[in-house]
């Protein structure tokens, strides 16, 4: 069985930096995927890289991220000006962040449009658990 | 704050880049063929190769620097020091190293160094006056890693020349670089047996200026 945890974008919005990648990350490392409202700055993707490489150990393997971000290309003039004022002002909302913990999952394959999440065996994950 | 420390930033950028102090890090996942296209340039102008390559993953898992390397074309010559960096990657299993043929010991090992390897990699990120994203022309473009190290650049205003490497390979799908990062310049080739590294020279002054 696989746990999706969806995360409105109003519960990270208040956090600093450090405080979303914690949050987002505590929630992978219990093996659950996180379904993220919106997206991260792009700074702080390659803080939750880092911080992931920090975390890795026996139990926690790091994790799968995918970003789907709907096509600037797009909007219109108007449009990317409004929805650019509006990230500017609320904070990048548009699009959603998948986060799966590599225990969990395999592969996330991603092109435009799509999105394909690969999970593991649940039976060899168990059987890996036990060995450790 | 951010505007004098940006105007200043620059500033400083280019009075290093006239004394030929210009850094150009080679960032992408790992087992894209970073060291091997490091190996070529360090090969064709100083005549010696830099780091060890490897079929197993994260070969390179500590930041490598030559120094003065002086390329030519066209009549005109760049000056940089070149700055190999660890793949970065989001997840590393080291039993991912004991299906590589790796003693356990040594995968433990392998794998621990890997993670500090991302880490310095990313860390160094904010010291490049430009980059070349090496890819694996193989494999899909779309990997959030790509993007996110491409993003990232854009967002420091970092130049980037995008390659598409191992183009010698049936598999190798140019096209879809480039579809998937239309904003950047980029440029099949293949570091294994220096195909194409001509446009590569050229195209990396047109980025660099």
């Amino acid at each position: 069985m696989v746990t999706i945890q969806f995360i409105p974008y109003t519960q990270i919005e208040g956090l600093s930096s450090l405080g979303k990648i914690r949050k987002l990350l505590n929630i992978a490392k219990q093996d659950k995927i996180v379904l993220l409202q919106g997206r991260l700055r792009k700074e702080e993707e390659t803080e939750l890289i880092k911080v992931t490489m920090e975390e890795i150990n026996k139990e926690f393997k790091g994790i799968e991220l995918a970003v789907i971000n709907p096509s600037a290309t797009n909007l219109s003039g108007m449009q990317r000006l409004r929805s650019g004022f509006a990230n500017m002002l609320l904070g990048n909302r548009q699009g959603m962040t998948v986060i799966g913990p590599a225990n969990v999952v395999k592969q996330i394959r991603k092109d435009p449009n799509k999105i394909e999440l690969f999970t593991k065996d649940s039976k060899k994950r168990k059987k890996k658990a036990k060995k450790r | 704050m951010g505007f004098f420390s940006k105007l200043f930033g620059s500033l400083f950028k280019g009075w290093f880049k006239k004394r030929g102090n210009l850094k150009l890090g080679l960032y992408g996942p790992p087992n894209a063929g970073k060291t091997t296209l490091a190996n070529k340039i360090c090969k064709d102008w100083l005549g010696e190769e830099m780091g060890a390559v490897s079929k197993i993953p994260h070969e390179t898992r500590e930041i490598k620097i030559k120094e003065q390397i002086a390329i030519k074309s066209k009549g005109k010559e760049l000056l940089f020091n070149l700055v190999d960096t660890p793949g970065i990657a989001t997840k590393i299993d080291y039993e991912d190293f004991i299906k590589a043929g790796l003693k356990e010991k040594a995968a433990k090992k392998r794998a621990k160094e890997a993670t500090r390897g991302v880490i310095d990699a990313i860390k160094w990120l904010d010291d490049m006056d430009a980059v070349v994203v090496v890819l694996d022309a193989t494999k899909d473009p779309y990997s959030q890693v790509n993007i996110t190290i491409i993003g990232n650049l854009q967002a420091r205003d970092i130049p980037v020349l995008v390659t598409a490497n191992k183009i010698d390979l049936k598999k190798a799908k140019i096209k879809k670089v480039q579809a998937a990062f239309p904003q950047y310049e980029v440029v099949g080739l293949s570091a294994k047996y220096g195909t194409n590294l001509k446009s590569f020279y050229e195209t990396l002054f047109k980025v660099v200026k």
